[in-house]
Parts: structure tokens; sequence; C-alpha cells
């Protein structure tokens, strides 16, 4: 295993996985995990890390009467949208 | 850009001039989002409420130096961000600085839980245990790479709109949002490293 290739190439695996890194890296990256299986799996869980977050993001919903209480101490219950 | 969209839904004049109800229009299309980042950044319903309802106070009091240069959701994010970084002081949690470059803790981790459990059934990677997981998992990072990660990642902005809420160069924010993801990273694996296996006893 090619530890320092692996060390050296982590700080860049969130990029790859975004798909914005520049060309060059990408190659370097790809050419890297052909033959080490440890980063495969670390690049392979970290993209289902940001997918898995990413898709439960929205389920925070406010509460209605946070949002009541909201309009109310900023004066705007005249507008609230029923 | 989503973000320039949304403004053009307000007239600023209005907004500017005190106009309550294009002030209603303007809470009404961001208190959503203005709270899920105060939940995810504070981690509790209470002080998120708190956030919130500053958030909006200050915005009002402030619209009429609003300048323009970044959009107005972007804006309220700073205000937002402010908040929530004030009520943490308060707390006395972790507190470091915001500012570049990174503080001790945040450095980079190598990573030491290696196991594939991205063929994991959905209803296990989405079950509550490990959303619950999931979650203190992002409370327990430092202060100042959680509100990167919330901002890029739950929030959905863009590297250079982070880096304006922030006041960050988006070579800082992305550092530090791929120290985040590698730490929430290791946090899962551990968790679902655990699940493989007790569901391998199970057959």
């Amino acid at each position: 295993m090619e530890h320092e290739e692996c060390r050296h190439l982590l700080g860049e695996l969130s990029e790859y996985i975004d798909g914005t890194l520049e060309a060059k890296l990408c190659a370097e990256i790809e050419r890297h995990l052909l033959e080490c299986e440890r980063c495969r799996v670390v690049v392979d869980t970290l993209h289902k890390t940001v997918y898995l977050v990413q898709s439960t993001a929205s389920e925070v919903q406010v509460p209605q009467e946070v949002r009541q209480r909201l309009f109310k101490r900023l004066d705007l219950d005249d507008f609230v949208q029923k | 850009m989503v973000e320039e969209k949304r403004d053009a839904m307000f007239s600023l004049e209005a907004l500017k001039g005190g106009n309550r109800s294009e002030f209603a229009r303007l809470v009404e299309a961001n208190y959503q989002l203005i709270y899920r980042l105060a939940f995810k950044i504070l981690g509790n319903q209470q002080d998120a409420e708190d956030a919130l309802q500053e958030t909006f106070i200050k915005a009002f009091r402030y619209l009429k130096d609003f300048d323009g240069r970044s959009s107005i959701s972007t804006w309220l994010y700073r205000i937002a961000t402010n908040e929530a970084l004030m009520i943490l002081r308060k707390h006395k949690v972790d507190m470091v600085s915001v500012d570049e470059p990174l503080a001790e803790g945040e450095e980079e981790k190598e990573p030491l839980q290696i196991v594939d459990w991205c063929c994991m059934p959905e209803e296990e990677l989405m079950s509550s245990e490990a959303k619950q997981t999931l979650d203190r998992a992002i409370e327990r990072l430092p202060v100042s790479l959680r509100l990167v990660f919330v901002l890029r990642d739950i929030q959905g902005l863009s590297t250079r709109e982070t880096g304006e809420v922030l006041d960050l160069s988006d070579t800082a924010v992305k550092t530090r949002l791929s120290r985040a993801r590698l730490r929430l990273r290791e946090d899962l694996s551990g968790y679902f490293g655990d699940r493989m296996i007790a569901l391998q006893g199970k057959v």
C-alpha cells in the first residue's frame, strides 16, 4: 500500500467526488484508485456520506408554532399567509 | 443562480424603505432556510428559534444599509451565522475563531475506518438511527468546519457563496469542507461497520 500517495491525495477526494477537481489531479487519483483498494473504499463511502447528508437535508421542518411566534415577534401578524 | 432569482422576487426599494408587507414576504420566503441553518449549527430547537428571530429583527433594522453586493439571502445567511455563533459563545462551546488559518483540532485526519458499507440496503442507510448518528457526528465537528459543511452540503450554497457568508477564501472553504466530510465519513463508517456485523450475525 502506497501510504505516502494515499495521504497526498486525501485532501483532494472531496473535490474529486464533486467533479470540480482539475483534470490532471483527477487522472492522478484515478490511476491511484486502480491499485489502491483502501482509497477506493474511502472514495465510495465519502461519496455515499455526502449523498446521505444531502438527501436528508430537507427533512428539518419548522414547527408551525415557531413560524407563528416569529411573525408575532416581528409584529407581522397581519401579513401571515394562512 | 437560484439566489439571484429569489432576490428578483423582492423590491429592494420597498424593503429598504421599511415596507412591512414586502418584509413579510421576505420572511416568508426565507424563514425555513434560516431555521434549518440555525438548527444544524446549534443542534436544538430552542436555540434555532432564538437565532431565527434575532436574524430577522436585525435584518429589518439594517436593511436600509444593505448594499446589494451580495444577494439578500447570502446577506441573511451572514446575519444568521453570526447570531448562531453568538449563541454558541454564550454556551461557551469550543469557541475557535472562524477566521483563517485553521485552528488546532481541525487538521486532516487519516482515514482509519475502511469498511465498504455502500451496498447496504436503503432502509439501513436511511434508518432513524443512522440519521441520528449523522446528526451527532455533525454536532461533534469543530464549529469552523461545521459552519462550512452546513452551508455547502446542507443548505446547498456554492463555494463562492459560502466564502461570502463566512469571509473565507475559496481554498479555505474547500479545505474545511473536505475535512468535515472526511470526519463524518469516519463516524458513519464506524456505525455502519457495526451494523454490517450485526446483520451478518442474523443470517
